[in-house]
């Protein structure tokens, strides 16, 4: 196991993701919810997270908090996704597969335009 | 659920609701003995025996409580199908494993599927969790590899940072890519 050369190379790319973050620090904290009860995993719940990783990492996209939740009592609606921005009101999503999550993370995580064809009225 | 993994992500968010401290899943592709066995283990709140008889029935889950859902119901349905079964051993207060084994080699046992992804999104979702990954293959000579995460030291290094940091998921990511990668090319011959 190259376990310690690896923890070595954490810590390098942890200071230099310490420093890119300082710099962008500003723009607030954004916080993506993926809901994955059972009906969303079912549902694909679990590529939509992938998607919104990928995007994150492809995009080097700074400051964005990535959690889950369960089940919403919407199961009809999975996949779902929540975006909250700062001190924002939350915006729901349904049915949102990968090429939506990635399209939400562009128009709406990194650019702070929800992508109201998607938004479900809550 | 058309995988494993799949179901192994929905078995650990019970044990994530359960307010477990550690969770641990361990995979293990036996072709010596043809077994596949998938389990998660958590140090959560337990169910007492009565709720633990409930939960292998499908229209227990009343959506007020919650404790568990269709989750249970279906992995063991999934290993029923592949000649195998589910077991679950729980104590309240202490913790439960709920363990699926189904035989490898059954044509209707479902593809193990995308373990690495089921990994990372547990870890990043739920940083506050202590989780433990073990991955292991035996093969036909009962000869085992193995792939073993335990996030302990990673986060040790990681101090405050988050892990959805563009440089950390990458890193993350290609460590369990790459470990369970390396392994599973073996299952194939």
């Amino acid at each position: 196991m190259p376990a310690i050369k690896s923890l070595e190379e954490l810590k390098r790319v942890r200071e230099e993701a310490l420093h890119k973050k300082q710099m962008k620090a500003a723009a607030g904290n954004v916080q993506v919810i993926v809901a994955m009860g059972t009906c969303g995993i079912a549902a694909g719940a679990r590529d939509t997270m992938k998607s919104v990783l990928n995007f994150i990492e492809k995009n080097n996209l700074s400051g964005v908090t990535v959690t889950q939740t369960g089940c919403m009592g919407m199961c009809e609606q999975e996949p779902i996704l929540q975006v909250v921005i700062g001190e924002g009101a939350k915006v729901v999503y349904g049915k949102v597969n990968t090429e939506i999550a990635e399209q939400i993370m562009k128009q709406h995580v990194q650019n702070g335009t929800p992508v109201k064809d998607y938004v479900l009225p809550i | 659920m058309r995988e494993i993994s799949l179901h192994l992500l929905d078995i650990a968010e019970n044990s994530v609701a359960a307010q477990s401290h550690r969770v641990c899943i361990e995979v293990h592709e036996n072709l010596q003995s043809d077994l596949l066995t998938a389990s998660v283990t958590d140090d959560g709140r337990g169910m007492n025996e009565e709720t633990a008889k409930q939960v292998l029935d499908p229209f227990y889950t009343t959506r007020t409580t919650r404790k568990v859902g269709l989750g249970i119901p279906l992995l063991k349905l999934a290993a029923e199908m592949a000649e195998g079964g589910l077991s679950l051993v729980t104590e309240s207060g202490k913790g439960t494993k709920v363990e699926a084994v189904f035989r490898h080699s059954h044509i209707d046992r479902m593809p193990l599927g995308d373990l690495a992804v089921t990994f990372l999104t547990l870890l990043v979702s739920y940083p506050h969790i202590h989780w433990v990954f073990i991955y292991q293959i035996t093969d036909r000579d009962g000869q085992n590899s193995n792939f073993n995460f335990d996030d302990v030291e990673l986060k040790a290094a990681l101090g405050d940072m988050s892990m959805t940091e563009p440089d950390i998921l990458r890193f993350v990511r290609g460590i369990f890519e790459e470990g369970i990668q390396s392994l599973a090319h073996q299952t194939v011959n």
